[in-house]
């Protein structure tokens, strides 16, 4: 029987790995994920959990004690934000590129400067070509769930990569949220035995893990190999996503759309924003506006084809960026990339771009209906329109 | 059981045929792995001078020190890459870097008091 608890976001991911009970959690605290490995390291304590738990002294070793143990053929699970993140970095390639299915949530926050510590996307949005699964949850149930079908996810035989969780900084990670927690039988056969393929460990014939392979080797292979997965993960992710469905009654795909039938402008939006967003598309409606919004779950891999066929039929697209790119005047990196997915098609919607939320900047409500507005008035003109909204800016 | 591989025709493999993630199934390939190569000062021991203290061989970073019946024999030249940390640590100055391309009778190396290019000149 599932369980109706009340957690904060921090707690549900440590219950989800708890079920899930890792070999190896190494891990370094750094707000808001802290509260993370801080309820896990307790589960240790109180034998909860029969994990091996290595404090690292940074986020780099953190990761390269997760790559270690992964090699070695543990189950391994981290945990990180912002800053943190951006340390692993060199070690974020080292894990997708030895194949590793390591599953870390990574809570988002913005990187520095300006110091700040609440929500935004820059963290995970940085990592996006480290050949990291990225899934963006919109609440602690969503956060729980995709850590679960996570593991399934990394450790199938067609993908072995690794899989990020993101959830929104302090909005998720510190808000109590009711969720419905499966049962811990159930979660575990989901979530099965993890049997590595080459562990380093096989005392009768141990492999060679993280090798030197130069000019005359087969890196280019290796790297096309590496791509091969990253586009075989995205029908796992759909497959681990109906199974999931039969245990909790909870469907995960790459996206979510709402009220998209007979939508004429269409948000996309990523993680918490799309709560605020959803519960207002009814009062448009009831305005006379046509709108639907696509909640984006799976951004690596980019769900390319399908996010063109959900948007085709409307006629522009608001895109919802917690996060710049400064590369100029490209916008954020969702926009950049849905902008490039609708290249070939010949008949495209108007695409838009709201930057909004940096370094915690709150979404309430009221931002929405502004945006919309904006949104319709660009939607209705045929004059060229600005391409990059600030939303929230004082300006 | 893991799979056995046959090697012998990895020219020729697509990127499809390799093992996932850049594994090795056998363990210490870096004994097949020339490192000598990139030597440019070799060690020579002098055996009058060795007292068998296996300093040597305790810092040797790259396991190239050869031991025979309990004794220091010399070098395995295809493993050591030349960096002289033996004849630094050796306590009883036994253990002399020369010239690689010297010691092959590739050239002859000219000490900058014999008048090599670029070397240091007394005023």
């Amino acid at each position: 029987m599932s369980k109706t608890v009340a957690l904060v976001g921090t707690d549900a991911i440590a219950e989800a790995m708890r079920q899930i009970n890792p070999d190896v959690v190494p891990a370094y605290p750094i707000t808001p994920q802290t509260a993370i490995v801080e309820a896990f390291a307790q589960m240790v304590a109180d034998g909860r959990v029969d994990s091996e738990m290595i404090n690292a002294e940074s986020e780099h070793s953190a990761m390269s004690a997760a790559i270690g143990a992964a090699a070695a053929g543990a189950r391994v699970m981290t945990a990180t934000s912002a800053q943190g993140l951006a340390l692993m970095w060199e070690m974020l390639y080292i894990a997708s590129g030895m194949r590793l299915p390591i599953v870390m949530p990574n809570v988002n926050r913005a990187l520095s400067a300006p110091i700040n510590i609440h929500c935004d996307h820059s963290d995970s949005m940085g990592a996006r070509d480290s050949g990291w699964i990225q899934l963006f949850s919109e609440n602690a149930q969503e956060a729980y769930d995709n850590v679960l079908q996570a593991v399934r996810i990394a450790e199938d035989a067609s993908v072995l990569l690794p899989v990020m969780v993101l959830l929104d900084g302090f909005i998720i990670s510190h808000t109590v949220d009711r969720l419905d927690l499966l049962d811990d039988r159930v979660a575990k056969e989901f979530v099965g035995t993890f049997v590595s393929r080459d562990p380093l460990l096989d005392a009768a014939s141990p492999p060679s893990w993280g090798t030197f392979d130069g000019l005359g080797g087969y890196y280019f292979e290796f790297k096309r190999a590496q791509a091969q997965a990253m586009m075989n993960a995205a029908a796992v992710v759909s497959e681990v996503g109906r199974q999931y469905a039969e245990i909790s009654g909870r469907h995960y795909d790459f996206f979510e759309t709402h009220r998209m039938e007979d939508a004429e402008l269409a948000i996309v939006a990523a993680g918490s924003a799309a709560g605020t967003i959803r519960s207002m598309i009814d009062e448009f409606r009831a305005e006379g506006i046509r709108i639907g919004m696509v909640k984006l779950r799976m951004f690596r891999p980019f769900p390319e084809r399908e996010l063109v066929d959900a948007l085709s039929r409307v006629r522009a697209v608001a895109v919802f960026d917690r996060s710049d790119t400064f590369a100029g005047e490209m916008g954020g990196p969702l926009f950049v990339e849905l902008r490039a997915a609708f290249y070939e098609k010949e008949k495209r919607p108007q695409l838009l771009n709201f930057i909004y939320g940096l370094g915690g900047r709150d979404l309430p409500q009221a931002l929405v209906r502004e945006a919309v507005s904006l949104f319709k008035a660009a939607a209705g003109s045929n004059e060229r329109q600005k391409r990059i909204i600030y939303l929230g800016l004082r300006d | 059981m893991r799979k056995q591989w046959d090697f012998s025709k990895i020219r020729e493999w697509s990127w499809r045929e390799h093992p996932v993630g850049p594994v090795i199934p056998v363990p210490a390939t870096a004994e097949g792995y020339e490192t000598g190569g990139w030597r440019s000062l070799r060690p020579v021991l002098d055996l009058e001078k060795c007292v068998h203290c296996f300093t040597c061989f305790i810092y040797c970073p790259d396991s190239a020190i050869v031991v025979a019946a309990g004794k220091m024999t010399g070098f395995n030249l295809r493993h050591c890459k030349g960096c002289g940390i033996c004849a630094r640590e050796c306590p009883k100055d036994a253990i002399n870097m020369v010239n690689e391309a010297e010691a092959r009778g590739l050239e002859k190396c000219l000490l900058p008091e014999e008048g090599a290019v670029g070397g240091e000149k007394s005023a």
